[in-house]
């Protein structure tokens, strides 16, 4: 993945240097080790600015809403299924924006490397599937399959569906013959202990909102947990006002959800958020055949009748 | 909904959904009286409920 850089930096300064888009939106290196943020690209001379590596996890479908002129993104596997997903909601136009399409291996979860270090990561570098992480202290090679997020050990969408130029070669797609197997362990407990799962999965939110922020599905002009008139749910750190918190943004979601893990790599409270999220994932499947952001031709099952749909819920 | 309420633990019986034209008395009592016995056999609702003390 680290050669693609050079591709996607040739294409930028490319489409930047014909004037074919106003910006591009990418990663650039962010200010600490093992961390990237987006950048806007506007000057073709700030093209080398860009990186991609195994830590640009958040979503860049999350930036491509109301610019103006002609824009380019860089769009992992997940994030052109976000993108599809803004064409269908009439957020973009597929005209407006020029896909620089990134055939994705996997991001890193970050915690996980940082949990095998006592002080600071001074530096990241990776080769091939090797992560090379070093403190003051002590030097790592990790093998980078072992470090995987969650959601990108369970991508059945490393490649691009949509895009106008790739960045590299194809990458094999894994096939998963337990495609939720984080849900069906939850789902296996009773009652009681599922509950006792969620209390102990939120408790330590605090409603910081970085979920909803790099969640490239979370645009209304007002949130609900935003608004005072009515007031839908308390403000605080309420468990209950938490609980409500992410079990609505969460159906917000529902059909969806790329599964990007956006929401998850912003908490800084490292809550998978993502457990609500892909029960329901899991549901459009069950029910619908659907995921999201496939076919710019299909409506979202929630969106749609069909005198198919499953209706046994309704008395 | 009702799904992803009862993966988080909240009894499936908590919640009903119906369609009743406003013409269709005896529907509506028929659902409310089926919706007030399986809510009663669960007992009071101790999850997610807003404490205010």
């Amino acid at each position: 993945m680290d050669t693609c850089i050079q591709k996607i930096r040739e294409i930028a300064f490319q489409l930047l240097d014909k004037k074919e888009v106003e910006k591009v939106i990418g990663f650039s290196n962010g200010t600490i080790p093992m961390a990237t943020s987006p950048i806007t690209i506007a000057s073709k001379q700030d093209t080398e600015k860009l990186v991609f590596n195994s830590t640009c996890g958040l979503n860049l479908a999350n930036y491509i809403r109301q610019q103006k002129g002609k824009i380019a993104v860089i769009a992992k596997g997940c994030d052109s299924r976000n993108i599809v997903t803004h064409i269908i909601e009439n957020q973009v136009k597929r005209d407006q924006i020029y896909i620089i399409g990134v055939p994705c291996k996997g991001m890193i979860n970050k915690s996980k490397i940082k949990a095998l270090f006592e002080d600071d990561i001074l530096k990241f570098t990776e080769d091939g599937d090797t992560l090379i992480v070093e403190s003051s202290s002590k030097k790592e090679k990790l093998n980078k399959k072992e470090y995987l997020r969650d959601n990108c050990r369970l991508c059945q969408h490393r490649n691009p569906v949509i895009y106008d130029v790739l960045a590299g070669e194809p990458v094999e797609e894994q096939v998963l013959d337990v495609p939720y197997p984080d849900v069906e362990k939850i789902a296996a407990l009773d009652a009681d202990a599922r509950w006792l799962h969620f209390q102990e999965l939120t408790k330590n939110c605090i409603r910081c909102y970085a979920c909803r922020n790099a969640c490239p599905l979370c645009y209304c002009p007002t949130c609900f947990v935003d608004e005072s008139g009515p007031q839908w749910v308390g403000k605080g750190q309420d468990k209950t006002d938490v609980n409500t918190f992410h079990f609505l943004r969460a159906f917000h979601c529902a059909g969806r959800c790329t599964d990007c893990g956006a929401c998850a790599e912003a908490c800084p409270m490292d809550i998978n958020v993502r457990d609500f999220t892909r029960k329901l994932n899991k549901d459009a499947f069950d029910m619908f055949g659907w995921e999201a952001g496939l076919d710019q031709t299909k409506r979202p099952p929630l969106d749609a009748y069909s005198p198919d749909d499953p209706n046994d819920f309704i008395k | 909904m009702g799904n992803l309420l009862e993966h988080m633990g909240i009894e499936r019986d908590r919640i009903h959904f119906s369609w009743i034209s406003s013409a269709e008395a005896t529907k509506f009592v028929d659902v409310v009286k089926e919706i007030s016995k399986k809510v009663r056999a669960l007992g009071p609702n101790k999850k997610l409920v807003k404490d205010y003390n």
